[in-house]
């Protein structure tokens, strides 16, 4: 067998990967055998892995859920594409969150930020140079598209209060705290926990600097509800948030928001 | 009198609410979340609530950044 663009076929000798193109990809310009760009008249082999893509043409909808579900297997597609999650604060987490996310097809993603965006926030914060003075939400909204236009976001750009989150979240199914103020932490975690029955929540706390990678875990603090961070590192003067790291603390949040949607995880009682 | 915060047995004296508690523990009351046998407490009442023996107290305090 051998597999173009995430399908199987069975193999035959002596063909070539243009050969192999011009009948499954026919306007494919690039030819990627076994991750490396090779010309058209490459002979392919038996057990081969091949890519044909048309440069600068965006896949279809249906061409990269196709995509997804051969790299993630259909069943987890389905969960992920069915799924729906809240990223409150788009900084420095909940950016790289949001950017992870998309990228394996969460259904839809509830955004959640006042801000703006400023030049002292590139350190971290997944926007770019022309982006600053955006709205965090907007400017978040193209970037994620890019990266896969087939998600569901809906923006929400007003100043979040401890009263507002039932309100607006109780009915997705993993929220993601992603807040630089740690009043407003301590207020969702405790909102999650007296208001949302159904709703899972990863929250944060400690990931500034540059200090060890492996202080930053991952901590239940009861099934459904899971806090990532080194629990000290306060980002202040001499202490600042880094891209690494919170990186790290990013996608620990990122990866634990998966495990709860697939199941992996105890959920809330 | 002896409570339990965060699974550790606490010997108290001069204490005697939850606010007194986090003072004594150095940590700003609005950026905790405080669990007393299993309910949250909401932070309007951490200066009502009395703490009694064999009371155990869970808090998860927040820093920031992110």
């Amino acid at each position: 067998m051998i597999s173009l663009n995430e399908q199987e076929y069975p193999f035959s000798p002596g063909h070539t990967i243009g050969a192999l193109a011009a009948i499954h990809k026919p306007s494919a310009d690039i030819f990627i055998l076994n991750g490396f760009p090779v010309p058209p008249d490459t002979v392919v082999q038996d057990g081969d892995s091949c890519s044909c893509i048309q440069k600068g043409i965006v896949p279809t909808d249906k061409e990269r859920d196709a995509l997804l579900s051969a790299r993630h297997t259909p069943g987890i597609q389905k969960k992920i594409r069915s799924s729906t999650i809240a990223i409150l604060g788009l900084g420095g987490l909940g950016s790289a969150v949001a950017g992870a996310m998309a990228k394996i097809g969460i259904g839809k993603m509830l955004l959640s930020d006042y801000d703006v965006v400023e030049p002292s926030n590139l350190n971290r914060q997944h926007y770019f140079v022309d982006q600053i003075g955006m709205l965090k939400t907007e400017a978040l909204e193209e970037n994620l598209l890019r990266m896969n236009p087939s998600i569901s976001l809906e923006l929400i750009d007003e100043y979040l209060t401890e009263a507002r989150l039932p309100q607006l979240f109780s009915d997705v199914d993993v929220l993601i705290e992603c807040f630089d103020d740690p009043v407003m932490k301590a207020a969702t975690l405790r909102s999650v926990l007296n208001t949302m029955d159904r709703v899972s929540y990863v929250g944060s706390s400690g990931m500034a600097g540059f200090g060890d990678n492996n202080t930053i875990v991952t901590t239940m603090v009861r099934p459904g509800i899971f806090i990532v961070g080194d629990k000290t590192s306060e980002a202040c003067p001499g202490m600042g948030l880094m891209a690494p790291r919170v990186g790290i603390a990013a996608h620990h949040q990122a990866n634990q928001a998966l495990r709860i949607l697939l199941g992996a995880e105890q959920k809330r009682n | 009198m002896n409570i339990t915060v965060n699974g550790n047995s606490k010997s108290i004296q001069d204490i005697s609410t939850i606010s007194d508690l986090l003072t004594d523990l150095g940590l700003p009351p609005d950026t905790v979340v405080v669990e007393l046998n299993t309910s949250i407490v909401t932070p309007d009442s951490y200066n009502k609530t009395e703490l009694a023996e064999d009371d155990r107290v869970e808090i998860i305090r927040f820093v920031g950044g992110g």
